[in-house]
């Protein structure tokens, strides 16, 4: 294999000059989720130059990919995959909608989520992790977050915005008190 | 027939952490407010890790995998052509993926607001490509070789000349963020980033090989440069499973 480097800082004019933020497009089915995402170091401070990679199913379960096999089509009007450089803020938005179910390893299908990978400079190797959506009742029948401890499950959860419906809050912690759960993969 | 949805799916092979980058390296400062402290969790794949972004999402212009030819005028620098095969861990080319690149102009400048470096920039040259590769795997780029430039890590820092790669692959888990370098560069003992991996066979993968085949007379250096994702921990379409 090829071993990873980092990303490093000089990226923007290449792999986020066109950002991917609008994933769902006129027409697209689903609730839709403005997904605010936000990077942090391990001192709580915002990485202005992180980038935010997400691949997701459409409303269906579906994902738009010759190994996903189950019969329905993919949503035309869906892009799964999202790319976005972070801000001064530590922030990018993404404009989707709440994936469905997917196939799990056993009959049970995993709860909506959304695949997210972070790279930026100071990390040599990219990261993966999920989002999932705080008041979603399948998480609590989910493979992936049953094999997560418990007191760090609350890491993988999105929020909505009580202030701004359809406004969603997830933070990424690369390191720190409140770092977030990354998947050996 | 009615068709049936198997729930397994067939993984891919874990990857050896000898052969990769720590994450947390100190001799690389940015690595240690930036690197996880808890052991990453192993989760097993599923539909969600198989799958991945494959395509593309922009059409390929004429001149994304030249990037002497996307200005007005020629670029100043040592012209070089780069090519090489992507394959996964069973030596089997991977079509129709996208390799994206990025690097510094001749003088170690980036085309970016935040490289400071007092090296001018090059009206001529932007310095990011695009391509997808062939059914051989196989992707070509034209370009200038990027100069060395100092980073501030330590006292009298500099990065080995290096041109940034960004490929997919098939999967969410065969994404591949990475930096080939020349070979014989003399700043290799000093670059923490390089130095990261363990492994020197491993490190030396991300060197390119001058090759005189890929050389073109009165015209360019040609570099190989060979790319290898993870492969699979079975083949997919097999009958007998």
């Amino acid at each position: 294999m090829t071993p990873s480097q980092t990303v490093g800082p000089f990226f923007g004019f290449s792999l986020t000059a066109n950002p991917l933020g609008q994933m769902a497009g006129p027409g697209a089915t689903g609730e839709p989720v403005r997904l605010m995402v936000r990077v942090f170091d391990e001192e709580g401070a915002p990485i202005p130059d992180a980038i935010v990679e997400l691949w997701q199913a459409d409303a269906s379960g579906k994902y738009e990919h010759p190994e996903d096999t189950q019969a329905q089509a993919p949503d035309p009007a869906f892009c799964g995959f999202g790319r976005m450089g972070t801000e001064e803020t530590g922030t990018c938005v993404f404009h989707t909608i709440r994936p469905g179910r997917v196939p799990g390893v056993t009959e049970k299908k995993q709860a909506p989520h959304i695949n997210v990978i972070v790279l930026a400079r100071g990390m040599l190797d990219g990261l993966f992790t999920r989002i999932y959506f705080a008041d979603d009742p399948a998480n609590g029948e989910d493979d992936a977050l049953a094999l997560v401890p418990e007191d760090r499950r609350s890491t993988l959860l999105a929020r909505q915005d009580p202030a701004q419906p359809g406004t969603w809050n997830f933070e990424i912690h690369l390191s720190g008190n409140r770092e977030t759960v990354f998947f050996d993969l | 027939m009615h068709p049936r949805v198997d729930k397994r799916v067939i993984g891919y092979r874990r990857v050896d952490p000898q052969g990769q980058p720590r994450r947390l390296y100190e001799p690389y400062k940015s690595t240690v407010l930036r690197s996880p402290r808890r052991p990453l969790i192993h989760l097993p794949h599923t539909l969600s890790e198989v799958t991945g972004p494959m395509y593309g999402h922009n059409p390929i212009g004429e001149s994304d995998n030249d990037l002497t030819r996307q200005h007005a005028g020629e670029p100043l620098g040592e012209r070089i052509i780069v090519t090489g095969r992507v394959l996964d861990e069973d030596r089997r080319p991977l079509r129709n993926t996208l390799v994206e690149i990025w690097q510094a102009n001749a003088a170690g400048r980036y085309f970016h607001v935040k490289d400071n470096h007092p090296a001018p920039l090059d009206p001529n040259f932007t310095g990011a490509g695009r391509a997808f590769t062939d059914d051989e795997g196989r992707y070509r780029f034209v370009t200038i070789k990027p100069g060395a430039y100092p980073w501030r890590n330590h006292h009298n820092a500099w990065r080995p000349a290096h041109i940034h790669f960004s490929l997919f692959g098939p999967a969410l888990v065969t994404r591949l963020v990475t930096q080939m370098y020349f070979p014989g560069d003399p700043l290799f003992p000093f670059d923490p980033i390089f130095n990261s991996i363990r492994d020197e066979r491993a490190r030396e993968r991300l060197i390119s090989r001058f090759d005189m085949d890929t050389t073109q007379p009165e015209w360019a250096l040609g570099f190989q440069f060979d790319i290898v994702l993870r492969g699979r921990d079975g083949t997919p379409f097999e009958e007998n499973r």
